[in-house]
């Protein structure tokens, strides 16, 4: 029942494609400091591909999240592919920003907490990040900021025309042993997927360091309960 | 005589408290020209010890007189002899007193309380519920609880009634935390309560649309579902109804109404956050809210608070198919997320629940709609996924109060187009 051509910006459909670019600009530029979150989408379209995938072409902006609405917007356009396969694979989005090089650079901040945490004495570990009640220290906010990118690894790997992933909650962070001058964080993470509202908990490995970035070493699904019903997808 | 009273009044300048034990106030019903001979005599006779309430002596109306505990016999057979009918109207005038200082002293007390409830954080139930009991008990002029039926685990279900008389006026029903991980709604509910508590007799609008509507406040619909999130899993959505033939527990209560019930957007598997329940209404939850809907009839609008994603709706959302009214909810809303966001700048979308947000069947806006109230509407408050739901508390009091300007909005729109 999906429409071509024009979509309705505000609507879900190109929220949702929206959202999948926002995932793809995380994992890229995303850092213990950053991370980006939707603002507004101005235009979008869609349309069906051959081999029957469907293509969505967006123009929209982002902010820092933690400024929200009031920071500075960043424009981008986008386009997201999601295919239609037997099995589900990830959508392919190919993703333009202007003056992404330009936005405040945060390379104190992480030259710092990467000096703080590489020391071999460094074994941070924690519990449920936000609490219950919102509240996050200090302390833990880039590691929040780092889950949170590292899930958007898994939150694009996993998306469709019919997810609309957030990270509800970090269950819990424990640093590994650092690794090649990475700091190695074992994340597990608990992500809500609007349109089914399901909390899907996830296990992941990953490493970081200011100069190469995020990267997911390992994801592992975690059923929730004894009685958990099948994985996503 | 006079050394009596010079010491009498000595001793009533000493003591303050219970001055008046045993006075009465006698009220005299003066007929004719003698009667108020009489009371004349009385009056200049022992002045400085009779307290005269009311001034004037007339046939046309009855004069009280407090009359103190040593001379209550004194006066009462002057009164006799001369014929001159009187009633006690007040017994023991430091009773009375007593009563009312008590009444105030409670009521200072309870004030204080509500002043001292923090909405800038988040309760358990029992505190909640404890602070419903104190606001009715500080309005008890405009506000009383409704019990509207119990959870499935036996836990009562109260709805706030704003009303300042009439019988079955036309109504507004607000509800929050019928999902009970969406803890920003039922924080900003109690607000929302006080809010509106303050506001009657000062702020025009709130006012005028009492003196014509009612208002039913639903702060935690889901109860049992709430305390599980305090006790056992912070993300728990559903009931906590027991599902027979499964381990999983809960219905989801937005996908359990009589409007698309088990079409497209709910599941039909227990362990799902969406499941629809076995059948319309199975959710007792759901069921006692139907019950008082239909039971009142006079229903103008149903309001049901969410998080998060903010977003202002209206029906449908079992189906994309547009509501008649659809032109009308739609400038309602766009309106009302413009005094929303006029406060701290949050960004609203307006639309139907299937286009903006997904296709779901069974929802309780849907059904509110399709039984004539026409103006039905969904809040998705605070964030866009940033802290989700667990808004930090510092955000409770900014939220609650952006969510009701745009509630307000809608409920003057609603006093100002009957139907």
């Amino acid at each position: 029942m999906a429409s071509t051509g024009d979509l309705e910006p505000t609507h879900y459909p190109a929220r949702r494609a929206a959202q999948v670019a926002l995932h793809y600009l995380n994992t890229h530029h995303g850092s213990p400091f950053r991370v980006f979150g939707l603002q507004q989408v101005h235009k979008a379209s869609a349309e069906d591909v051959e081999a029957g995938g469907r293509k969505y072409k967006l123009d929209f902006s982002v902010t820092d999240w933690a400024s929200g609405s009031a920071g500075p917007a960043l424009r981008c356009s986008a386009d997201v592919l999601f295919p239609r396969t037997e099995r589900h694979s990830a959508p392919d989005v190919k993703l333009r920003c202007e003056a992404l090089q330009q936005i405040n650079r945060t390379a104190q901040e992480e030259e710092a907490f990467y000096q703080k945490h590489i020391t071999p004495d460094s074994a941070v570990s924690a519990r449920d990040i936000p609490d219950s009640y919102g509240n996050m220290s200090e302390e833990m906010q880039p590691f929040w900021r780092l889950a949170r990118v590292a899930a958007s690894f898994i939150m694009l790997r996993e998306s469709s025309e019919n997810t609309e992933f957030n990270m509800a909650q970090v269950a819990s962070v424990t640093q590994q042993e650092s690794s090649e001058e990475q700091l190695m964080l074992e994340f597990v993470v608990l992500l809500h997927d609007l349109p089914s509202q399901e909390i899907v908990q996830w296990k992941l490995l990953a490493s970081w360091s200011p100069d190469r970035g995020v990267r997911v070493l390992q994801t592992e699904w975690q059923p929730r309960c004894p009685h958990a019903t099948k994985p996503p997808n | 005589m006079r050394v009596y009273l010079a010491v009498f009044a000595l001793l009533a300048a000493v003591h303050c408290e219970e001055l008046l034990n045993g006075d009465q106030v006698l009220r005299i019903h003066v007929e004719s020209e003698d009667h108020i001979q009489a009371l004349k005599e009385l009056e200049e006779d022992v002045d400085s010890v009779l307290d005269f309430w009311t001034h004037g002596f007339s046939t046309e109306r009855p004069i009280d007189i407090r009359v103190p505990h040593t001379s209550l016999s004194a006066v009462k057979d002057f009164l006799k002899k001369n014929n001159v009918p009187f009633t006690v109207m007040i017994n023991n005038v430091q009773e009375l007193l007593d009563r009312e200082t008590a009444e105030m002293v409670s009521n200072a007390k309870m004030e204080r309380s509500t002043k001292s409830f923090n909405f800038a954080a988040y309760h358990d139930l029992e505190t909640l519920y404890s602070f419903m009991d104190t606001l009715v008990a500080s309005h008890p002029n405009l506000i009383t609880k409704v019990h509207i039926g119990n959870s499935y685990e036996n836990r009562p279900m109260y709805a706030l009634k704003f009303s300042t008389g009439g019988v079955s006026r036309p109504a507004i029903w607000v509800d929050a935390g019928i999902h009970s991980r969406e803890w920003v709604t039922q924080a900003s509910a109690a607000w929302i309560a006080n809010q509106i508590a303050s506001n009657y007799g000062v702020d025009p609008s709130v006012t005028s649309l009492l003196g014509q509507m009612d208002i039913y406040l639903m702060i935690v619909t889901n109860p049992d579902g709430y305390v599980f999130t305090h006790t056992d899993n912070r993300m728990w959505r559903k009931t906590r109804s027991v599902n027979s033939g499964s381990s999983c527990r809960g219905v989801d209560p937005n996908r359990n109404w009589d409007a698309g019930f088990g079409g497209p957007g709910a599941s039909k598997d227990p362990c799902s956050e969406s499941y629809h329940g076995p059948y319309a209404n199975s959710e007792v939850e759901v069921k006692n809210v139907v019950d008082l809907i239909m039971g009142h009839g006079n229903f103008k609008s149903f309001i049901s608070i969410h998080s998060y994603s903010q977003l202002l709706m209206y029906p449908y959302g079992y189906t994309c198919t547009d509501i008649p009214d659809k032109s009308e909810l739609h400038s309602v809303g766009t309106a009302a997320i413009k005094e929303l966001t006029s406060l701290y700048n949050t960004i609203y979308q307006v639309g139907s629940i299937c286009k903006i947000i997904y296709q779901a069947s069974g929802g309780s806006i849907d059904w509110t709609y399709n039984i004539g109230i026409k103006y039905s509407f969904a809040f998705e408050l605070r964030d866009t996924g940033y802290y989700g739901f667990l808004l930090p508390a510092n955000q409770i009091i900014p939220t609650a109060e952006e969510t009701w300007l745009g509630l307000k909005y809608i409920m003057e729109y609603v006093r100002n187009h009957p139907y």
